[in-house]
């Protein structure tokens, strides 16, 4: 009985301190130190939020960068991926077509090498980056949907070029290119 | 493979090794009682709560009134936990309004987290209130991982201590590991996660108008102070349905490696740590040696994996389940080192991982979750298998077994016995109940053999408290919520108690001086005989299994065909 006892006390101020006390410290720290960030990163233009940095959009016209196909469409209410096997048919039949539309869209000759990354979908449904490649293999597509000339198509994959993230610190991750904040750009050239 | 995959897989494990001694000195300096800044900071927290516990922190306990500390605190923790989830509607800080959750996921997400296993039946952002998840799985965040080093502490107290019955002070125990450790640590890797862009707030859901027009709701919440403890403490749920992969828990690639070394960083340290407490440092250097073996075994498998050609989707880096920032290699990496420890937080999506990457995942939490581990549960369960190896090598040479001048004998090798075996046990009964029923298999989200894999591998990560999933299938079930609960809570205290038994044993045990005929442990042979227990053990239990699920999948994979 006296261990019931202790334990109720102790989990109680346990509870207090790691589950109170603890998370609105961090809450305080984050509020000063880095307001922007913690609140979600998010993107205003005209003073309407837009949406989060982090978060992938869907961009279905064909005068913007798209982003990674999504499992969840693009609405993480809850976030996730499809869980298909490597020997799903599912998965094959869905990134072959994806292939063939991404081929198509772009105008593309059929045996360009397509980078995983346009054809397979993210863990998160809303993985806010694309590969370098990826961003690429669209700008023709883009420029000539917008009707580039020859000046601004430069700046175009100027654009991508400047946008592009390389490893962090020069030692972690992989080159990535953020598509909201490359459409976002693109639409003040 | 590329120069690059080699170098990030370096960076990783010399952080690893280089953090493992200083962290290590310095949980052996709190566990002993030894002065230090957070003494300074929270020692007088320290007191008052031993004060409102009305508890001497010098009364020792013997292994039966822990154990039952241990029991009682953990049921009173997961019935809060489990009322808390029925009653959340009704509470505030749930801007959402979110519903009150079911008796049956209330149940999984309960024993769930109580057993440091952390496995998500549930989908954060549309199931539980930022208060659930903060006074709920936050601070069973905390409890489990200190239960695990408490209990590892008697374990160890067992081995030092001689021709007694006390085996330390359960509640002064959980007191320095959460205040000295697990606090200051979660609170310096929060502040790293939010420079990255982790989210902490309280705010209700933003409803966004995208560029193209169309609504977008994005969940916010308490984050990076959740994701920081879930790390550390190798707990693993996620504040968001997709974890670790969700980019407001995992924004960049150094936020990455802060989790991914946070995530096995006290488990490793704590080799160091027990290295100190038994008084030599070469001891738990082998174990850390051995360990340290195994992992990079499983990430260079796994990566040889990813990159072998797929014929079925025509790729040799399939992407699919994996983010952009992270790219193949920090996906392995990360992959195997959550399975190895006990932590079951995931970067990528396992169910989508190459065949034998898959396998590696599976392995991991089957070989007992051994290989670096839970916080706590991983060196008590490798504990066990160097008193299997001592045993079965003294069984050789025709000796009495002893381990650091304890004779280990019938009582001890019963019971680690039990504690391995009861977690396998778990496995394949579970696992061929729910592979032969219409329940089990309805769940199933992937045909062929990929669907055994997905049973088998919710099965593991039950009994084995690790929490990752091959998510394709559906586990929010009644039948999948019971079972796995069941499966979880045998797989935590089917493993606690006949560790503590052995403890309360070998304290009582006198130490038999060092002579020429000492069996050593210090020493490469040991390491390597180690492994091989380790491996046979795991690999006669699992091998029929893992043949028709990841190893016949690979090998169909290879001649193109698909389910």
């Amino acid at each position: 009985m006296k261990i019931f006892l202790i334990s109720a006390k102790f989990l109680l101020l346990m509870t207090l301190i790691t589950g109170l006390f603890y998370p609105f410290f961090i809450f305080g720290i984050a509020k000063i130190a880095f307001p922007n960030k913690s609140g979600g990163s998010f993107i205003e233009i005209g003073g309407v939020k837009i949406s989060s940095e982090l978060i992938a959009q869907k961009f279905d016209s064909s005068i913007y960068f798209q982003p990674r196909p999504s499992a969840i469409s693009y609405l993480p209410m809850p976030s996730g991926g499809s869980n298909l096997a490597p020997t799903s048919l599912k998965l094959r039949n869905k990134s072959d077509s994806l292939k063939k539309a991404f081929i198509r869209r772009n105008l593309l000759s059929e045996n360009t090498a397509i980078p995983p990354d346009a054809v397979f979908s993210s863990g998160s449904g809303i993985d806010p980056h694309i590969s370098p490649e990826n961003a690429l293999l669209q700008a023709e597509r883009i420029a000539s949907a917008r009707g580039f000339g020859l000046d601004k198509k430069n700046k175009l994959l100027e654009l991508i070029n400047i946008l592009t993230e390389q490893k962090q610190f020069g030692l972690f991750g992989e080159p990535r290119i953020n598509v909201l904040i490359l459409n976002i750009e693109l639409d003040k050239l | 493979m590329k120069t690059n995959d080699i170098f990030q897989i370096l960076i990783f494990v010399a952080a690893l090794t280089l953090l493992t001694p200083l962290l290590g000195k310095y949980m052996f300096n709190v566990f002993s009682g030894k002065m230090n800044l957070s003494t300074k900071l929270f020692g007088g927290l320290e007191n008052f709560i031993y004060k409102i516990l009305k508890i001497d922190s010098c009364e020792e306990m013997n292994w039966k009134k822990y154990l039952w500390s241990v029991l009682i605190f953990n049921f009173l923790g997961f019935t809060f936990l489990f009322i808390l989830q029925l009653i959340q509607y009704w509470l505030p800080l749930n801007p959402q309004g979110l519903q009150n959750v079911s008796p049956d996921l209330a149940f999984n997400t309960a024993v769930s987290f109580m057993t440091n296993t952390n496995w998500q039946s549930y989908a954060g952002e549309t199931t539980l209130s930022y208060l659930t998840q903060m006074l709920g799985l936050t601070v069973q965040n905390f409890l489990s991982a200190a239960t695990g080093i408490a209990v590892m502490l008697t374990l160890i107290r067992g081995i030092k201590n001689k021709l007694d019955d006390k085996l330390g002070n359960f509640w002064v125990d959980m007191t320095r590991t959460t205040l000295y450790i697990l606090i200051p640590l979660s609170i310096l890797v929060s502040v790293m996660l939010l420079s990255q862009g982790v989210i902490q707030n309280f705010a209700p859901y933003e409803t966004v108008k995208t560029i193209e027009g169309s609504e977008q709701v994005i969940p916010l919440g308490p984050v990076a102070s959740q994701v920081a403890i879930k790390q550390l403490g190798t707990n693993g749920g996620g504040f968001f349905n997709a974890n670790s992969s969700h980019p407001f828990e995992n924004p960049t690639p150094f936020s990455n490696f802060i989790e991914v070394l946070s995530l096995i960083l006290i488990s490793a340290s704590l080799t160091y740590t027990y290295g100190l407490m038994i008084g030599s440092k070469k001891e738990g250097w082998i174990l850390f040696g051995v360990m340290l073996f195994l992992l990079l075994c499983g990430i260079f498998t796994s990566l040889y994996s990813e990159y072998i050609f797929n014929p079925v989707l025509s790729t040799a880096s399939n992407m699919e389940g994996k983010e952009v920032r992270f790219g193949i290699v920090n996906s392995v990496i990360w992959s195997v080192s959550t399975t190895a420890t006990s932590c079951g937080a995931v970067n990528t999506m396992h169910s989508s991982l190459s065949p034998l990457a898959g396998m590696v995942a599976l392995i991991n939490i089957m070989l007992g979750e051994i290989v670096f581990g839970g916080v706590g549960s991983g060196l008590y369960g490798m504990i066990l298998f160097v008193f299997l190896t001592v045993f079965i090598a003294g069984l050789m040479v025709g000796r009495t077994p002893e381990y650091l001048g304890k004779k280990i004998e019938a009582f001890d090798i019963k019971m680690a016995m039990l504690a391995v075996l009861i977690p396998n046990i778990l496995i394949l009964v579970f696992a061929s109940v729910a592979s032969i029923s219409e329940t089990g298999t309805s769940s199933l989200g992937n045909a062929g053999p990929h669907g055994l894999s997905e049973i088998l591998y919710a099965f593991s990560s039950g009994a084995g408290n690790n929490g990752s999933a091959f998510a394709g299938l559906n586990a929010n079930t009644v039948f999948y919520n019971i079972t796995l609960g069941i499966a979880m809570l045998l797989g935590r205290f089917g493993v606690i108690i006949p560790v503590m038994a052995i403890a309360g044993n070998l304290v009582k045990k006198n130490k038999t001086p060092v002579s020429k005929g000492t069996f050593t442990t210090d020493n490469y042979i040991f390491a390597i005989l180690l492994i091989g227990v380790i491996l046979i053990v795991g690999a006669l239990t699992h091998f029929p299994a893992l043949s028709l699920g990841p190893i016949v999948e690979h090998l169909i994979m290879k001649s193109g065909v698909a389910f």
